[in-house]
């Protein structure tokens, strides 16, 4: 295999426009995400960053495409762990579409190269990410432990 | 929603289909050429298996050019795991299927 790449597929009850603002606006990721905020302009070719509460950048990369409501595309390198900033940029696609008063989101991670460390560890971390994402839009509470950044990292 | 849930435990009450996606654990991204090859199964089989498995969202599949790939879509199973299995239950969960592993690895040699 040449790369290594996961996906990930949830339909949630929601619009697209109120998923799209929950993906990127910091009011919504900090509850579902860790505690986390993205930094961006969202336009194509702007610098973005995920900072974790400590004031740590996590991860660099660049807006490659975006379609608000539909489609974003990102580069993505982590940089608290040496050998996975070692492995470059990933790249991070997450398609936005209406499916009978649901929302199929598809989350894609990944990068080109085999056995890629970046993606096997976050292929643990997405699914309770995106669960909770799921869990926050349709119920208005995130799942347990998500709203905190993890102590070991 | 308990109709979506139904589908995932009917597309996993079957020994092939899960063996399908043991084999998408193995190696994610596969075609139905690829995932029918050491099979002991004809191509229809594994196709009205796969269709079950993409019903309950358990497969999902995505184009490259001309090829169709299928990957395990793990989410599903975790809903199941959020739904039932407690946040401090799962460190302990864990270590007792470490602790199994280990020693039915020991046991089998």
């Amino acid at each position: 295999m040449a790369e290594s790449e996961f996906v990930y597929v949830t339909y949630i009850r929601t619009t697209p426009e109120k998923l799209w603002r929950a993906l990127t606006e910091p009011e919504f990721t900090r509850k579902f995400w860790c505690d986390t905020v993205q930094e961006s302009e969202w336009k194509p070719g702007a610098s973005w960053r995920l900072v974790i509460p400590d004031g740590r950048v996590a991860d660099t990369g660049k807006v490659v495409e975006i379609e608000p409501n539909r489609k974003l595309v990102l580069t993505w390198q982590n940089h608290l762990f040496p050998e996975m900033t070692a492995e470059g940029y990933s790249r991070l696609t997450y398609e936005l579409e209406p499916a009978g008063g649901t929302v199929k989101l598809t989350v894609t991670h990944t990068m080109d190269r085999s056995e890629s460390k970046l993606v096997k560890a976050v292929s643990i971390g997405w699914p309770h990410i995106l669960s909770s994402l799921k869990t926050l839009l349709e119920t208005g509470e995130s799942l347990a432990g998500t709203d905190r950044w993890p102590k070991e990292i | 929603m308990d109709g979506d849930l139904d589908k995932v435990f009917k597309a996993l009450a079957a020994p092939e289909r899960r063996l399908l996606l043991d084999r998408l654990r193995a190696e994610n991204g596969q075609t139905l050429g690829e995932l029918c090859q050491h099979l002991d199964m004809s191509r229809q089989a594994v196709t009205k298996h796969l269709l079950l498995l993409e019903e309950a969202t358990l497969v999902v599949t995505i184009w490259r050019g001309r090829e169709k790939l299928h990957y395990l879509n793990p989410m599903p199973i975790h809903e199941i795991a959020e739904r039932w299995i407690g946040k401090y239950e799962r460190g302990r969960l864990r270590a007792l299927a470490e602790l199994k592993a280990k020693l039915e690895g020991e046991t089998n040699g």
